[in-house]
């Protein structure tokens, strides 16, 4: 999906801004999203990273980009939950106005009542799978990514869509995100690493001698027209 | 929303799951020591260290990260395929993930902030001179930057080029001298 989420190559961000001797959770609350995440996993009600990950790209988007990593995690977390019918809302709103909090704040959580539950657990451990057909392309193939954006969860990103670059690692076959994160099934392709020229990204804006490498899903890619 | 939103929420959220048996009350501290104690940045810095010192862990190293950061007895939590890329003279790598937050956890822990936040992932992969340019990492104009978006289960670290004068140093010293930046790409050591 063309979410918020989708950041790579965006304009009007700023500085990055770094900080000396960054604890690994700046406060507690961050690391009860943290538990509150395994917990789900651990109850199945999250199935896999790629089901998690879309729920974070379906957060409030004004939220996304003001919440932080772990207000986002909470998003994706609460999601999932209120989906699942473990919590839902007025519970959720009963007990923060219990501890004090404004139980009518906007939560990032936007639950979608019409969202497929996966209902299946993964087929083995890990996300690499065997699959019976060769890899298309070999290392050295000049590729041509999808052009068009889709509405679900996907893991090529705008910036890279509709471009030409080579194929510098195949990776054996991954589950699909796309389908997994949709529980559709792990329908595992062949994983490859494609560089790209930063003049085929970004053209006369590019900045010299700079590549950009993705990690993309056969179904991505396509051979590469002739160049001349 | 105010900042005391999201962690009243979140507290909320966990003494639910707590009555529902699903969270225990020392859960968090767990995680907390988890990440301050055992699965962090000194994990990656043993692995550089011991590159930098070992020439035949270091091709090892950069054929198959994921066997050999477990000769070290690193693995698991998104590291299921690792690839370790080489700064040299020529090439300076930098590694993202600008649709999520993908991070090699085993050996560097939980990302910074800056890692996750909207700037560094929009402009690392358009700008990626620029950005380091602030960041302090001042490149010679002919070396060759490769930006690595970890958009698939493919996690990256970057093998940073060792400091001269550690000549005399022994390995346990040369991991202390590693920072977690340098292993991002956005610091030279």
């Amino acid at each position: 999906m063309d979410g918020i989420h989708d950041m790579g190559g965006r304009h009007g961000f700023g500085a990055v801004a770094r900080e000396a001797d960054e604890p690994a959770f700046h406060e507690r609350w961050e690391a009860r999203v943290f538990a509150a995440m395994r917990a789900a996993f651990a109850h199945r009600v999250i199935r896999n990273a790629d089901q998690f990950r879309h729920a974070i790209e379906r957060i409030d988007p004004a939220a996304y980009l003001t919440h932080g990593y772990y207000g986002r995690w909470l998003g994706g977390v609460e999601t999932l939950l209120r989906e699942a019918g473990v919590v839902d809302e007025s519970s959720i709103r009963a007990r923060v106005a219990q501890l004090g909090g404004d139980p009518e704040a906007p939560a990032a959580a936007r639950p979608d009542p019409r969202a497929a539950a996966v209902s299946y657990d993964p087929a083995a451990p890990g996300s690499r799978r065997d699959v019976p057909d060769a890899p298309r392309f070999r290392s050295g193939a000049r590729v041509r990514t999808a052009s068009f954006p889709v509405p679900g969860h996907t893991r090529l990103p705008a910036y890279a869509r509709n471009r030409t670059g080579t194929v510098t690692a195949c990776h054996g076959a991954w589950v699909l995100p796309d389908s997994n994160a949709h529980g559709r099934g792990e329908r595992p392709q062949h994983l490859y690493t494609v560089e790209f020229a930063g003049e085929a990204l970004w053209g006369e804006h590019a900045e010299p001698g700079v590549t950009v490498s993705l990690d993309l899903f056969e179904s991505y890619l396509q051979e590469a027209p002739h160049e001349p | 929303m105010s900042h005391d939103h999201r962690a009243i929420r979140a507290e909320a959220l966990e003494s639910l799951l707590i009555e529902r048996g699903w969270l225990t009350a020392d859960a968090v501290d767990e995680v907390i020591a988890t990440y301050n104690e055992r699965v962090g940045p000194m994990n990656g810095a043993r692995v550089v260290a011991r590159a930098w010192v070992d020439a035949d862990f270091k091709q090892r190293l950069l054929a198959d990260g994921t066997a050999a950061i477990a000769e070290l007895g690193f693995g698991g939590e998104q590291t299921e395929k690792l690839v370790v890329v080489e700064n040299t003279e020529q090439i300076h790598n930098v590694v993202v993930c600008t649709l999520c937050s993908c991070y090699p956890w085993a050996v560097l822990g939980l990302p910074p902030r800056w890692y996750k936040d909207p700037a560094y992932r929009s402009r690392v992969v358009r700008e990626p001179r620029r950005v380091l340019t602030e960041m302090g990492v001042k490149l010679p104009p002919a070396t060759r930057i490769r930006v690595w978006d970890s958009s698939a289960e493919v996690r990256y670290m970057v093998l940073p080029r060792r400091p001269a004068g550690t000549d005399g140093l022994g390995e346990a010293e040369l991991a202390a001298r590693v920072t977690r930046d340098s292993m991002i790409g956005v610091e030279v050591l």
